[in-house]
């Protein structure tokens, strides 16, 4: 996926003036919040199933070489094949060989957020594959030549109107006529649409929620069932999936998926859950020939030992992203690549590097709502503020920035100069308010004075005025 | 000899009064001076402090937060308590402290030792001199917006409405989503404002909405922002520091108000 991550501050800014995406994104700013509060309010132990996944997790990663050996061996054992693909070329070499072998046409593919990281549809298309999405968010988009928005919601930018637009656009085979005023019209013509191409693909790729160490089982989550039909009819099966996506068993499987549906959409449990253990075996009725787990590195390795170890406990529940008063204003584009947010801002410096991803995790007011909501407990702030560290030692952030800082930091250690500046401060700020009391415009504050008023100081500093009285009262 | 015996007794309490209330609003800081008094406080108002450290924080650039902050953690040394009437700063000094001197041998135990000591001024009342009311006569209606890091690192929530209920003459009307961020963010409002501007009308709707007279809160920093786009949209709402009121000292002008 190309990298427009440097341009963030434009595309934030031709967001908040995108009418149809504000209207869309209004969606997103009242929905999900309820819907996971009233979830979380409804189950005694969710706090505590929080704290058990984090451990779960956190135990993990921190032994993943031995638990992605075990799942491998499982794999193995059961007539699948397992992939070790360190970069994103890596991978997709690995799903084209696997396609030439079998000489695949059509993939049908399921929700996942790794086939977005390496960019596999633009890769399929130019060697003459035919990706077709089957989650209906990412069909909508995938008409639309767009990346997702949100990573359990990747069409949440768009309005009805937009949908049924593009649907018009790409199934000139059905009649004008037909109607397309409802929700369930669209989604009645998509299934339509999909049904044939389900039962035409060769070959069929899914992400995974999980993988199961201790029975080689991948597992995806889906409100669709169309994961379900993209893994079980055609002849092959390919799961692309990150390493930290591994757990020990099936029982921390469990406890994590209790928190995962209440997070991202409030429900108790998603409609599907999909467990996929290997290719058909002999007297099974249904299953693909072959099975294949493509285990993707992409640089989280070395983020093991490092300050950004804690956020490759995500589940990818998509709730700090809800929560996020930026992601509400300017959308999921804007951040540039495949995960936006407050997880995009920690993991996408990561991933391309913060000389491309600066501006994420600046772009933040540090509010806090993100960790207060994340299952896994992810301090999501202090890795942005750990990116923030990174940048300023490498000199990245912008030089004017960093000069004014160290003058006002030079200051701020020398309290007596500080408070003659201060004072002198105080005063001309009060003047220059005058009986108004507020400025319009000030040098160098015009980002705070475009859009709103600086309160005047009221003349004085504290300090100053406080030490001044109580001399006064004891003489 | 009475009045030294009880100077000995009260607690003695250091006001960290926060770089934008010595700048902006000294008031804040004169009621903060007379909570503490009333609920039987010595306060101390040290020359040597400056700022908390945050905006250098929060740039990543830590070699100079520690500088300030060695400063105010000697500063503040002697005291049995450390006050700010901010959640933030009361927060950066409580919490981030540590994390910044968590790997520093020489300093680590005196910063732990001072972020033990530090409180936001309303839940210090409440929370640890068991305060049940002020004195105050504030009369009109009231919407209190819960800054994010009060709420979200130090739990401050109930303390200020439970002091508010006990103002005389002062009403509180709940706004749609108090506890969603102003969009301020310290150097985010000038860094990124069309975003922050973008968050801050809506949360100017909801105070609006609210039909009150005053908006409080506890951190200047949000104030300033939410009564600079009050005030640049021609609202009335009238925005002061929840000490203000609490301290019944409601003469000054409100915050960007004439
Ligand atoms: S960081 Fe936390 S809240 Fe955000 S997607 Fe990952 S698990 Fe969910």
């Amino acid at each position: 996926m190309e990298i427009k991550s440097p341009q963030f501050k434009s595309r934030a800014s031709a967001a908040l003036e995108n009418e149809q995406l504000q209207s869309a994104l209004t969606h997103v700013r009242s929905n999900f919040i309820d819907k996971r509060a009233k979830a979380a309010r409804e189950l005694p132990e969710f706090e505590a199933l929080r704290d058990a996944a984090r451990d779960i997790k956190n135990h993990t990663l921190e032994h993943l070489d031995a638990y992605l050996e075990i799942f491998e061996a499982k794999v193995t054992e059961g007539g699948g094949h397992v992939h070790w693909a360190q970069t994103a070329t890596d991978a997709r070499g690995i799903v084209l060989d696997i396609c030439r072998r079998r000489n695949v046409k059509t993939v049908t593919k399921g929700k996942s957020m790794i086939a977005e990281e390496i960019g596999l549809n633009e890769f399929l298309e130019a060697n003459e594959i035919t990706p077709v999405e089957t989650d209906l968010g990412e069909y909508i988009i995938q008409l639309r030549r767009e990346p997702p928005s949100h990573i359990i919601a990747p069409a949440v930018h768009l309005t009805m109107e937009q949908v049924r637009d593009g649907f018009r656009e790409a199934h000139t085979h059905l009649p004008d006529s037909r109607p397309m005023d409802e929700p369930e019209n669209l989604l009645r013509e998509a299934r339509g649409v999909l049904r044939e191409k389900f039962l035409g693909a060769d070959m069929g790729i899914t992400g995974a929620n999980f993988l199961v160490a201790e029975t080689g089982t991948s597992i995806i989550v889906t409100n669709e069932g169309n994961g379900d039909l993209t893994q079980l009819l055609p002849r092959v099966h390919v799961v692309i999936a990150s390493i930290e996506k591994v757990l020990p068993t099936l029982e921390d499987m469990s406890q994590i998926v209790r928190v995962l549906a209440r997070s991202a959409t409030g429900q108790e449990m998603s409609v599907y859950t999909t467990l996929s253990t290997g290719p058909k075996r002999p007297g099974d009725p249904d299953g693909p020939e072959e099975f294949h787990v493509i285990l993707l590195d992409n640089g989280r390795s070395s983020m093991l030992g490092s300050e950004f170890r804690d956020v490759l406990r995500c589940i990818r529940c998509g709730a700090c992203m809800n929560h996020c008063p930026v992601y509400h204003a300017v959308g999921g584009h804007a951040y540039g690549w495949v995960y936006p947010g407050p997880v995009g801002a920690v993991l996408t410096p990561s991933l391309i590097g913060v000389d491309q991803a600066g501006h994420l995790p600046n772009a933040s007011t540090f509010c806090g709502r993100c960790e207060a909501v994340c299952p896994v407990r992810i301090p999501l702030p202090k890795m942005m503020r750990h990116w923030r560290e990174r940048e300023f030692e490498r000199q990245l952030s912008p030089a004017g920035q960093r000069r004014n800082l160290k003058l006002w930091a030079w200051f701020a250690r020398r309290p007596f100069i500080y408070r003659l500046a201060t004072g002198v401060a105080s005063r001309a700020l009060a003047m220059w308010g005058g009986r108004r009391r507020r400025i319009g415009w000030l040098p160098m504050a015009d980002g705070w004075t475009a859009h709103r008023d600086l309160p005047a100081p009221q003349g004085g500093t504290f300090i100053a005025r406080y030490h001044r009285q109580r001399r006064r009262r004891r003489s | 000899m009475t009045a030294d015996r009880e100077t000995r007794e009260q607690v003695q309490v250091g006001l960290f009064v926060t770089c934008l209330v010595d700048l902006f609003r000294p008031t804040v800081g004169f009621a903060s001076v007379k909570l503490l008094e009333d609920a039987g406080c010595q306060v101390h108002v040290p020359k040597a402090q400056t700022c908390c450290g945050q905006p250098a924080w929060n740039s990543g650039d830590r070699k100079s937060t520690k500088g300030i902050a060695e400063r105010v953690i000697a500063a503040f040394e002697p005291f049995d308590y450390v006050v700010a009437p901010s959640g933030s700063c009361a927060g950066m000094l409580s919490h981030h402290y540590r994390e910044l001197f968590d790997r520093d041998e020489q300093w680590r135990e005196r910063a732990n030792r001072f972020a033990d000591k530090v409180h936001e001024l309303t839940s210090f009342l409440t929370d640890v001199l068991g305060v049940e009311a002020v004195a105050a006569k504030v009369r009109g209606t009231a919407t209190y917006h819960d800054s994010c890091a009060g709420l979200r690192e130090l739990g401050v929530r109930e303390q200020p409405r439970k002091l508010l209920a006990g103002v005389k003459g002062l009403k509180l009307k709940e706004m749609k989503d108090a506890h969603v961020c102003c969009g301020f963010g310290g150097t985010f409002a000038v860094k990124y404002s069309d975003i922050s501007n973008a968050i801050v009308t809506e949360k100017a709707d909801n105070i609006d909405n609210a039909k009150a007279r005053m908006l409080l809160a506890g951190d200047l920093g949000c104030l300033m922002n939410m009564a600079g786009k009050l005030k640049r949209d021609g609202s009335a709402v009238e925005v002061r520091h929840v000490a203000e009121v609490l301290a019944g000292m409601v003469d000054q002008p409100p915050i960007g108000g004439e």
